[in-house]
């Protein structure tokens, strides 16, 4: 029923040379997501009230409505928006005619939203008493910012952005549906030509399966560099901290030990 | 986009107006949510029983099922149900003399497992949580005063467990929402994304029909979270407030 020959042979080297696609759409949105969405928690958490209902709306109607219909009115809908010329011999025409670059957009505006509220939460977890200690010390708090609440709150969002990267990765499929030839693109096509269902659509699977898989150790390789504060203490050359559980790491004030 | 008038009409229920269809449309999509989430809830609570089982292949198992399929994307399990899930089932049965030449698998049934199964692995999660964040004391002391093992799940450890899956789980029920739209990609159904489509192909206007799809999205999550929160307020009735 599913042939192996087939699989390795047609489908796997179709769908391995549309990897590039899928980790672009991939990388590209993530970085703008990135690049948009943490001025926009910023905006959130500490931003004037105008600007705050502005962006809190803006998350609401994203994170509120599919983004297989974001893409589609952004493919659909943005024809209409711009004058037809533009369409057809602007400078931008050649972006404007491939269906790559809407669902890159689509991809990005959709996650900056996530993100962005990510980055809410993550700046209000800081702890009120580290930034008054940065005050204390004189910082100001363009500099209590920089030192303290930001790499505080870069180290307690990590985790959700690991969790957002992988959904990310997942959704670039929905480029699919507007003729982008990622992945699963790919796949479709193999499908629709070969008449054969199962192949197609079971070496995209084991595809994202590795993809995701080296996404998910990547982010966590990058989580163990930017919180070095949650790696095992590295046992000194002489093995003081060993069976170390924790609890005060100064002496108590009654002498006794930890 | 200019504000026409006659746009609004389009959205009339009488001739020439897409209103009767897109109504229609959108209780289908409601419908779909509704059911795969039902559905999700019986698979998470069956995953959640797998993973907190005390033997190591049932855990295995249900670790199996929650990686998987988070680690593949929606639209994916879906073609793979919808095509190859399909076909498999027909030529199994057909195999195992249950079925006649031609099986007509219902593509309703088929997307509202599918969808059902896939939100069933993060509602294995939830549920997983909420499970491990029932104190164990509580439960020793419902034993102890003589509740049997049904008993102690059905006063206790459900509604404790429920209490803190909550969030997740209505998390969960938006994502239902919205993974809905997924079911428009295989041309079975007229859920609100695909009557948008098919009115915005007819009628040239695909930036107002689909802002019209994206506004009943946008209603259903909005109701959605108004409701979440009556629900979790009452969850936790009687939680002391936070200071």
């Amino acid at each position: 029923m599913i042939s192996l020959p087939f699989l390795f042979d047609q489908v796997m080297p179709a769908l391995l040379a549309a990897i590039p696609v899928t980790l672009a759409l991939f990388g590209l949105s993530a970085a703008a997501s990135l690049l948009l969405g943490i001025p926009l928690g910023l905006a959130m958490a500490w931003g004037p009230k105008p600007l705050r209902w502005a962006v809190r709306s803006y998350s609401l109607v994203i994170r509120g409505t599919p983004l297989l219909v974001q893409i589609y009115i952004l493919y659909y809908g943005f024809g209409h928006l711009v004058p037809a010329s533009w369409m057809r011999h602007g400078w931008a025409a050649p972006y404007l005619r491939d269906a790559f670059w809407y669902a890159l957009v689509a991809l990005s505006l959709n996650e900056t939203a996530y993100v962005a509220e990510l980055f809410r939460g993550a700046i209000r977890g800081v702890p009120e008493g580290e930034v008054e200690a940065a005050r204390a010390f004189g910082m100001t708090r363009g500099q209590a910012f920089r030192r303290i609440v930001l790499p505080r709150a870069i180290g307690l969002c990590l985790p959700a952005l690991a969790n957002e990267a992988v959904l990310l990765l997942k959704s670039t499929v929905l480029a699919s549906t507007i003729t982008v030839f990622d992945v699963l693109g790919t796949a479709n096509t193999l499908r629709s030509r070969s008449f054969r269902v199962y192949e197609p659509l079971i070496g995209a699977a084991l595809i994202y399966i590795v993809l995701v898989g080296l996404l998910t150790l990547a982010c966590s390789w990058v989580e163990r560099r930017l919180n070095p504060q949650l790696r095992p203490a590295p046992d000194g050359p002489r093995g003081r901290r060993k069976g170390y559980r924790g609890g005060p790491a100064v002496p108590r004030p009654d002498g006794g030990s930890a | 986009m200019t504000a026409d008038p006659s746009l609004l009409s389009l959205l009339s229920f009488g001739d020439g107006g897409y209103g009767g269809q897109l109504l229609d449309a959108f209780v289908l999509t409601v419908e779909i949510s509704a059911c795969s989430y039902a559905l999700a809830l019986l698979f998470g609570l069956a995953g959640a029983r797998l993973k907190l089982a005390r033997g190591r292949v049932p855990r295995l198992l249900g670790g199996l099922y929650t990686a998987t399929i988070r680690a593949l994307p929606e639209l994916l399990l879906l073609l793979i149900a919808f095509f190859a899930g399909t076909a498999l089932l027909a030529s199994t049965l057909q195999a195992l003399g249950f079925a006649g030449d031609a099986v007509e698998l219902d593509p309703f049934v088929v997307a509202v497992t599918a969808l059902g199964f896939i939100q069933g692995a993060y509602m294995t999660e939830a549920l997983r949580a909420g499970f491990q964040a029932v104190p164990l004391g509580q439960l020793e002391a419902a034993r102890a005063v003589g509740m049997g093992r049904w008993l102690v799940l059905r006063r206790i450890g459900l509604p404790l467990a429920l209490r803190h899956a909550l969030p997740a789980m209505g998390n969960i029920w938006l994502n239902a929402t919205k993974d809905s739209a997924l079911v428009s990609v295989l041309g079975a159904f007229a859920d609100i994304l695909k009557a948008s489509s098919l009115a915005a192909a007819a009628t040239k206007h695909y930036l107002f029909f689909y802002t019209v799809a994206a506004g009943a999205f946008l209603l259903l999550s909005l109701v959605s979270l108004l409701l979440l929160d009556v629900l979790e307020r009452r969850a936790s009735r009687g939680l002391r407030k936070p200071a």
